[in-house]
């Protein structure tokens, strides 16, 4: 399988630059054109409920990008070797040792994330993207190509998953990675940055005053805001409103 | 009446759609309109109510230290995944020599619970909750019953709202996800229950 792999390559790098224009293509076209999100609606799945905080959503979208980028590569290497009948079950297989990969890594560096994540982090095997492009992609190119369409694919919903996570936390906490190493409560009562050095009754945050939005810490935010996405998105590009 | 609860916590009060959002895909790809979305909320019921038991015995009498004391956990991805994916080829093959009408309605959607992340997502929460034999049965059918009762009531709305005025950009998907939140609220008011109390087993 490793020979296979490397006389691929090989064949891919002769013909054409390892990087070019198509390549390149693959990679940014899922950040907004063709988002896995937004226009092909595949993996809302499992991990919007993440999404509540920064952290474990970068935490789930760095899964995500692996996974999905690695199962491409694999199944794009024995693409020509999978019996059509049994393809899913091959496939499904393939998924799910990446993601013990993950589940077992994350378990070792960092247990509280993994604690929090829970079954989450198993969901990925079902999350749609990932199962979506080899189906429709992997199974039909060369391996190089798969792996960038995987990764393009993975950054695409990292994005989306991130900037829902972004206005869920900053608006629904105040703060921004809360969990991380690198937490920073930058609005709200208890804030640390923006120091009114002014105010003439105790140091506080110029932003003191705002209070949580509760509303963005339900489950329900994370379906508003993709949905204001989409209706941004889809005023900007007119050519991609559903007709039905 | 223990049962009871956790099949009425698992429909209503954690409903695997909109407090979980596990199923989305499906929830939203066939949900355009009721008549395809009653058939694939019960055969998600069902596959539900079938994986379930089989995954609890895979993993108290295979996984969990039963076999020589060794912990095979770290399997247990693979191996839900490897049942869920061939109970549901064996659903569609009986179904294809019971009902072959059944089995034409539902057409690709049977395939498709094989990804459908409310099945696999059931097993695993009913791993991380440590449910015992008929509480996972209970478990997997409240679910099922739960994420049928959501697919339908969003695919009525939906056949409703293509009579409304609704911009053109928001129209279809926009909308099913928008419409999809407000469902979440309107079923949190539901958070306040204690099944518990519902029963007088408390």
């Amino acid at each position: 399988m490793a020979e296979a792999t490397t006389a691929a390559k090989s064949a891919a790098a002769k013909s054409e630059p390892l990087f070019g224009k198509k390549e390149k293509q693959l990679i940014t076209d899922p950040l907004y054109d063709n988002n896995p999100i937004t226009i092909q609606v595949l993996g809302i799945c499992s991990a919007l409920a993440v999404t509540s905080l920064i952290y474990p959503s970068l935490v789930i979208s760095v899964a995500v990008v692996f996974v999905c980028g690695f199962s491409s590569l694999i199944t794009s290497v024995l693409r020509n070797r999978i019996p059509k009948s049994i393809r899913m079950i091959v496939q499904l297989v393939i998924i799910a040792t990446l993601v013990t990969v993950v589940e077992l890594s994350l378990k070792y560096f960092s247990y509280p994330v993994y604690k929090d994540l829970s079954v989450y982090i198993g969901l990925i095997i079902t999350n749609c993207i990932v199962m979506g492009r080899l189906e429709a992609f992997a199974m039909a190119n060369r391996p190089w190509r798969s792996f960038l369409d995987g990764i393009g694919n993975g950054l695409g919903y990292g994005a989306i998953l991130l900037l829902v996570a972004f206005f869920r936390e900053f608006f629904g906490k105040g703060s921004l990675f809360a969990g991380s190493p690198a937490e920073m409560k930058i609005i709200g009562p208890n804030a640390d940055y923006f120091i009114n050095t002014m105010a003439e009754s105790g140091i506080g945050s110029m932003f003191s005053w705002y209070s949580n939005n509760n509303l963005m810490v339900l489950p329900a935010a994370a379906m508003f805001l993709i949905g204001i996405f989409i209706w941004i998105q889809r005023s900007r590009t007119p050519k991609l409103v559903d007709v039905s | 009446m223990e049962l009871f609860n956790i099949f009425i916590k698992a429909a209503f009060i954690d409903n695997m759609v909109l407090a979980y959002f596990l199923g989305m895909c499906s929830y939203l790809a066939v949900s355009k309109t009721v008549k395809t979305a009653f058939g694939l909320g019960l055969a998600v019921i069902f596959v539900l109510g079938i994986t379930m038991p089989i995954n609890w015995l895979i993993n108290n009498y295979l996984l969990d230290g039963a076999i020589n004391g060794l912990d095979l956990t770290f399997l247990r991805l693979i191996l839900f995944i490897a049942v869920i994916a061939s109970m549901v080829q064996l659903v569609e093959m009986v179904i294809e020599k019971v009902s072959p009408a059944l089995y034409n309605s539902l057409g690709i959607f049977l395939p498709l619970i094989t990804v459908n992340c409310a099945i696999l997502g059931g097993s695993l929460f009913m791993v991380a909750r440590e449910y015992n034999f008929a509480e996972s049965i209970a478990f997997g059918l409240g679910g099922g019953f739960g994420w049928f009762l959501a697919i339908i009531a969003i695919a009525a709305i939906r056949e409703k709202i293509r009579y409304s005025d609704v911009p053109p950009a928001l129209r279809g998907l926009g909308m099913a996800f928008i419409l999809t939140g407000l469902m979440g609220i309107a079923f949190m008011s539901l958070m306040g229950i204690d099944p518990a109390a519902l029963t007088g087993t408390k």
